[in-house]
């Protein structure tokens, strides 16, 4: 799997979603991804990347894309 | 809401205990001033409030002079100061059945500016790394996603500042020792972040690892922090002190490091944590006015009257000069031994006549 497997597949898993859709997600956007479905998002790309996000990044995360910007600026991810 | 005069994103920047009266005064003010004339354009019941105190906005200067809403309106009313449509959470006061919830209605913006607030102030006392985290209560509080008591709205806000975590408790407010020791053996010598509330650490943890020493088992939780909150008036009902209930939880597992908390729903975001020397303080996002109950005059230092909270966060409902149900006293301003700036307080208990309310308090009544 490639990273950007990898964070399809954390989105899509941690907050039961259709892989079709999760590029277009936000923050609130849909029902899934609330306050309780982010923390299980950030455990799942933690888990999946073998990293930890400062709280900064975690409050910062609030879209699929943003997501890949922080960890590729700040976690050396490449996508 | 712009970030324009008065907004909210540079006052972000400031360190949470680090200005002296004048200044905070100045920041703080022009930023409540701001947000009282916004909730006066955008939500009509507040509007009403406002011309019942007869006050004018446009003349005010000082954030000691700005109406104050009793926390029970968001009872009986709803208020909103942005449409329906952008709520993204409505959060309950604690209530127990039978009595009416407060519902504060939160969108976007306001909700990023409580959890920002809520890290800056606790990891101004725990440090910026995200220690492995013990929440001492059940995981059934954070199952109904729509509507979060005043419990859940604790638990998810500190959720950030941890990792690894786990439950202390099943859904029977049962301790779940293996799941505890292996937490425990996992992270051998590295810090602990605990959390909970007050009544339920008492009531489920330090009993049971009470009972759990008597039997030879001993938990080691001297690497741990504990920041708890939600209230008192359960633990006084039992005769225990603030200082016994530190002193205990020392004895039976070790931990040295506890602080307390004020705080309360409807001011998410900006909780009053206490210092090492005992005393809640206010940072430079809210602040806390002690009032006389005859006249609302505001009260001298040492001086036992009613609180009042503001805080600089709520855009979304005018919850940002609240007149709590809570007795309490200013101890100083901006010399408290521990060197953060601002003023500190104590707690002294409810209002005689006031419902009885607090967040391990309600759940008391089932008990």
């Amino acid at each position: 799997m490639n990273n950007k497997e990898k964070y399809v597949k954390a989105f899509v898993e941690a907050l039961n979603v259709g892989e079709e859709s999760v590029e277009q997600l936000k923050y609130q956007s849909v029902e899934e991804w609330d306050s309780v479905g982010h923390m299980s998002l950030i455990a799942a790309l933690e888990e999946a990347f073998d990293i930890m996000m400062d709280t900064d990044d975690i409050i910062e995360l609030d879209s699929f894309e943003k997501g890949m910007s922080i960890l590729s600026e700040n976690y050396e991810i490449e996508f | 809401m712009g970030d324009g005069m008065g907004g909210f994103e540079e006052m972000l920047e400031l360190k949470p205990y680090s200005l002296e009266k004048g200044e905070k005064e100045r920041v703080l003010g022009e930023r409540l001033i701001g947000l009282s004339r916004q909730h006066y354009g955008a939500c009509e019941e507040y509007q009403r409030v406002v011309d019942a105190f007869g006050v004018d906005l446009g003349r005010v200067n000082s954030y000691y002079d700005l109406p104050f809403l009793p926390v029970r309106l968001f009872k009986e009313l709803e208020l909103r100061s942005v449409p329906e449509g952008e709520i993204v959470k409505t959060m309950t006061s604690s209530g127990t059945s039978g009595q009416r919830v407060s519902k504060i209605y939160v969108d976007r913006r306001t909700a990023g500016y409580q959890q920002k607030v809520l890290v800056k102030l606790v990891s101004s006392f725990t440090g910026n790394a995200r220690m492995p985290m013990m929440i001492l209560d059940c995981p059934s509080v954070v199952k109904n996603r729509a509507m979060f008591s005043a419990r859940g709205v604790g638990i998810l806000g500190f959720s950030i500042l941890g990792r690894d975590r786990v439950y202390g408790l099943d859904d029977e407010m049962r301790l779940d020792v293996e799941g505890v020791v292996s937490f425990l053996e996992r992270h051998k010598g590295e810090r602990i972040f605990l959390f909970g509330f007050t009544f339920m650490i008492w009531q489920h943890f330090y009993k049971e690892l009470l009972r759990l020493k008597e039997r030879g088992v001993r938990l080691d939780l001297s690497n741990g922090i504990l920041i708890h909150g939600g209230g008192w008036k359960r633990l006084e009902s039992e005769a225990v002190s603030r200082r016994e209930f530190c002193d205990r939880l020392g004895e039976v597992c070790g931990l040295k490091e506890i602080h307390d908390y004020y705080g309360m729903v409807e001011q998410t975001g900006c909780i009053y944590m206490e210092c090492e020397y005992g005393h809640l303080h206010a940072s430079v996002f809210s602040d806390v006015i002690v009032r006389r109950p005859e006249d609302f005059s505001v009260c001298g230092i040492g001086e036992k009257g009613i609180i009042q909270v503001v805080s600089a966060i709520p855009e979304s409902y005018p919850g940002h000069c609240l007149l709590t149900e809570d007795e309490g006293m200013i101890l100083g301003e901006d010399d408290c031994p521990c060197g953060r700036k601002g003023k500190y307080f104590s707690v002294r208990g409810r209002l005689k006549n006031a419902e009885i309310r607090g967040c391990s308090d309600t759940y008391g009544g089932n008990f």
